[in-house]
């Protein structure tokens, strides 16, 4: 097989030394440099979602008391008082930002371009300027959406989902120039994601090293390859369905304004046909982590390997079938809502398999309790109780009552925070010697875990609770109903528990930081893992490897294989004993 | 989590919690297993020095056990919800009780057709955010809204419907137990959303009867 990657290896190592700042740390179409910006790109906004997420906490404990320290100098008419329309604007900016410019450019952005040329053995992406491109369209998508924190009439109010006709009427929600920066914003995003998806599809299939089949790819591979399919499929779908919107509010067409001819049950579907899979999107790579963290530090194969590559890819076909369940009461045909429930519960069954095969991978272990693991064994619980409050929404009946509930967010949070959060917590603290060439401290590690694994269950379990209870989603005051006055010592609770999480935050970010610049020199391989990105430097030069592309005898998983006396082998060792270099596995 | 569901006052609320209860043994007890063997997975293979992991890539029965088995239990599930759904959602009852319910910004307008028994004629009266019914008779509710999408949101009475503008919706609903209930607006309508609120006045027949009357003197 001709690799055109290694015709130009040469050009690439010359390249390197040439490169200034700019074209080196700025503009770089490095696939490492381009993970490490989405990296920070990611991590800045999450204070950012993060500090609104307190604020929200604030209200709902004390609801229309003034926010203390801060809160007279951001909202001085109201003396430093949440009001509703604020409000409103926080929990819509707090859920866009984390889904759209935490999750996706950390998982996917970040570890999609770091990981993929590594673990596959390529040289960089397929192609480096559409990355590099694609990062820039993503900051600019991030830009604008800030931007809309500034502007008159404040940011976007209509939640991340954004419903129509209140997004898509000026009038309706009394937010102009902020919604349509939110569309136009996402709009330059899927652009981006585009671009991203791309070049993740072509790297996957064309530049794999030699050696490097299908089925030898880590299953973070798949997940990334897998995620890229569907946010080639999934992001166009928003991209078209906010521009239709834009159009709506701008110029005065009526797609979704039943005034005018048009449907709001339109945006609904529009919206979740790409909001179902995005999902999965969310997940998934945080699934493939997981899978490499606990077979490492299991010192064991992932029990099932091809179930877990089938499981991805049964995931992602059926996300496109059950995007009709957010839609239970929505007034769609209930004809529909059943055929919805069904296959809804399908999905289930994949995502159950993938558990069972991550216990499977524990059993007979020879467990290491490092901080990757910690946060990978914190993404395997979590997941499962997200995961199972989820098939009390897909009953259509029980979905009455739960839908638009505390229900819901307790759900939202066990998946995206539990789930993708910890996922990217563990990837983070795994693949840090990689990235930046230095180790991470295990005891602040440590220190961050704890706190964060603790607190993250006191403030998102007890919403179950308050949803069970009947506790609306996205309203200000509880309080005004004298059928939730019982759910206020639990608010407090939830509040006074988020604070907590939120400085549980703060080892991390020293760790983080330090680390980068004064963390010890890390050593080649010093998690003893089998893939290809630890036989790289570290952090790995331009153009990754030396004159030549490594070459893959087997699986990734080979962790305390009888053929060898260390507890791991890597893919690319060469065994001579015959036989040994016949295994698939 | 067992008595956290409001009272029920519905007639068909009591299945909608029995499901709810059934799914809720169902996951409590897969989780416990998972969780249980998790931490003892965690226990018994921690880190020793000098031991060595189990060597396996995986055990086909066991996976296809582990998939068959949630699969059957996800599809009982489906069958038992489909007849509730199908009850609540699409089948309308007869009743000679109908009342509209329109949503805006921000409250909700309750429409009697009066006793001609038909809207958009001269004895149709509204009321803000108070809708009256009697115990224990169907009432077809029509649920429309004039502005944006709002959700009418009865927790006693395991009710919940959007209203959405440019459509009516017909639903239904049987309550069992006289009082006064609130009525949030579940569904992100704008800045007032929360505090959206009416009330459902649940009356004995006698007092319904009084209520017409007074209502509708003549
Ligand atoms: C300190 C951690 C966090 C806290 C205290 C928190 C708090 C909240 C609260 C109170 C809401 C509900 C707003 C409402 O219904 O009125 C919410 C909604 C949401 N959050 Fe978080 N959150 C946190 C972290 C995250 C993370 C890490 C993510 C995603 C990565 C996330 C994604 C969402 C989403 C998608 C919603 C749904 C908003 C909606 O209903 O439209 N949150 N969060
Ligand atoms: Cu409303
Ligand atoms: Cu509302």
């Amino acid at each position: 097989m001709a690799h055109p990657a290694a015709a130009t290896a040469s050009a690439h190592d010359v390249h390197a030394h040439e490169l200034g700042f700019v074209r080196t740390y700025i503009f770089s179409t490095d696939h490492k440099m381009i993970a490490r910006q989405f990296l920070f790109l990611g991590l800045f906004m999450m204070v950012i979602g993060g500090l609104l997420a307190l604020f929200l906490r604030w209200q709902l404990a004390w609801p229309e008391t003034p926010v203390p320290l801060v809160g007279r100098l951001i909202w001085p008419d109201s003396e430093g008082v949440i009001s509703p329309a604020v409000y409103n604007m926080m929990f819509t900016m707090h859920a866009t930002i984390m889904i759209f410019f935490v999750i996706m450019p950390i998982l996917a952005g970040a570890f999609g371009n770091f990981l993929i040329p590594l673990m596959v053995g390529a040289r960089d992406m397929a192609f480096p300027r559409l990355n590099m491109l694609s990062f820039w369209a993503g900051a600019l998508a991030g830009l604008l959406m800030l931007a809309g924190f500034f502007v008159e009439g404040g940011h976007a109010a209509a939640g991340w989902t954004s419903y129509a006709p209140l997004s898509a009427i000026p009038q309706y929600s009394g937010v102009n120039w902020g919604q349509n920066l939110w569309c136009i914003s996402l709009f330059v995003l899927g652009v981006s994601s585009m671009m991203g998806s791309i070049n993740y599809i072509t790297t996957i299939v064309n530049m794999r090293a030699p050696g490097m089949t299908m089925f030898r790819m880590p299953l973070v591979i798949w997940a990334m390859f897998i995620t890229a399919i569907l946010l080639l499929l999934a992001l166009p779908v928003l991209t078209s369905a906010v521009a239709m919107l834009l159009f709506d509010r701008v110029f005065g067409t009526n797609w979704f304004n039943p005034a005018g001819g048009g449907e709001p049950l339109l945006w609904q579907h529009l919206f979740w046909f790409f909001g179902h899979p995005e999902v999965y999107i969310l997940i998934l790579p945080a699934m493939g982590i997981a899978s490499d963290v606990l077979s490492v530090f299991a010192r064991k194969p992932i029990f099932g390997y091809r179930a877990m590559a089938f499981s991805i890819i049964g995931i992602a076909f059926l996300s496109w079938v059950v995007y009709g369940h957010h839609m239970f009461v929505s007034g769609m045909n209930p004809a529909l809502g059943t055929s919805f429930m069904i296959t809804t519960m399908v999905i289930a069954v994949p995502s159950a398999i993938k558990t069972f095969n991550w216990l499977g991978t524990l059993w007979g272990g020879n467990i290491r309790f490092t901080v990757p693991m910690l946060n990978g064994l914190a993404f395997v619980s979590m997941f499962v109780i997200g995961g199972l409050s989820g098939i009390f929404m897909a009953s259509t009946p029980v979905d009455i009552f739960i839908q638009d509930t505390y229900f819901i967010v307790a759900h939202i949070h066990y998946v995206v925070f539990g789930g993708s959060i910890f996922g990217a917590f563990a990837g983070i603290y795994y693949w840090f010697p990689k990235m930046f060439g230095r180790m991470m401290n295990d005891t602040l590690g440590k220190l961050h875990f704890w706190p964060t694994f603790v607190f993250f269950n006191f403030v998102f379990f007890p919403m179950h609770i308050l949803g069970v209870g009947g506790m609306m989603r996205r309203i200000y005051n509880p309080m005004q109903y004298e059928f939730l006055t019982w759910t206020e010592p639990w608010n407090i609770f939830i509040s006074v528990s988020a604070f907590l999480l939120g400085l549980g935050q703060i080892p991390f970010v020293i760790n983080f930081l330090w680390s980068l610049f004064k963390g010890p020199k890390a050593p080649l391989n010093p998690w003893s893992a089998n893939t290809l990105e630890w036989t790289a430097p570290s952090p790995p030069p331009h153009g990754n490897w030396g004159a030549a592309l490594p070459v893959v005898y087997r699986g990734p998983y080979e962790y305390s294989s009888p053929e060898v006396p260390e507890d791991y082998l890597p893919q690319t060792r060469r065994l001579t004993t015959a036989g040994a270099s016949s295994r698939a596995h | 989590m067992m008595r956290w569901l409001p009272e029920n006052i519905s007639t068909y609320g009591a299945e909608i919690d029995w499901l709810f209860y059934l799914i809720y043994y169902i996951t409590g007890v897969t989780f416990i297993l998972v969780a249980g063997a998790m931490i003892i997975f965690l226990v018994a293979y921690r880190h020793r020095e000098g031991r060595r992991a189990t060597y396996t890539h995986g055990n086909a029965t066991l996976e296809i056990v582990w998939t068959i088995v949630p699969a059957l239990i996800l599809v009982i599930l489906t069958f038992l919800s489909v007849p509730g759904w199908t009850r609540i959602k699409s089948r309308l009852p007869e009743s000679d009780i109908h009342i509209r319910i329109t949503a805006k910004q921000f409250n909700w307008e309750v429409t009697y057709p009066g006793p001609d028994g038909k809207f958009e004629t001269e004895d149709d009266q509204t009321f803000d955010n108070e809708v009256h019914v009697p115990v224990g008779k169907p009432v077809i509710l029509h649920l429309t809204s004039r502005d944006v999408i709002h959700s009418v949101f009865i927790p006693q009475a395991r009710f919940k419907q959007d209203a959405v503008p440019g459509r009516v919706i017909h639903q239904w609903v049987e309550v069992t137990k006289p009082g006064k209930y609130e009525i949030p607006c579940a569904e992100l309508c704008g800045f007032g959303h929360s505090g959206m609120k009416g009330f459902l006045f649940v009356h004995t027949a006698e007092e319904y009867q009084q209520w017409l009357k007074e209502k509708w003197p003549s």
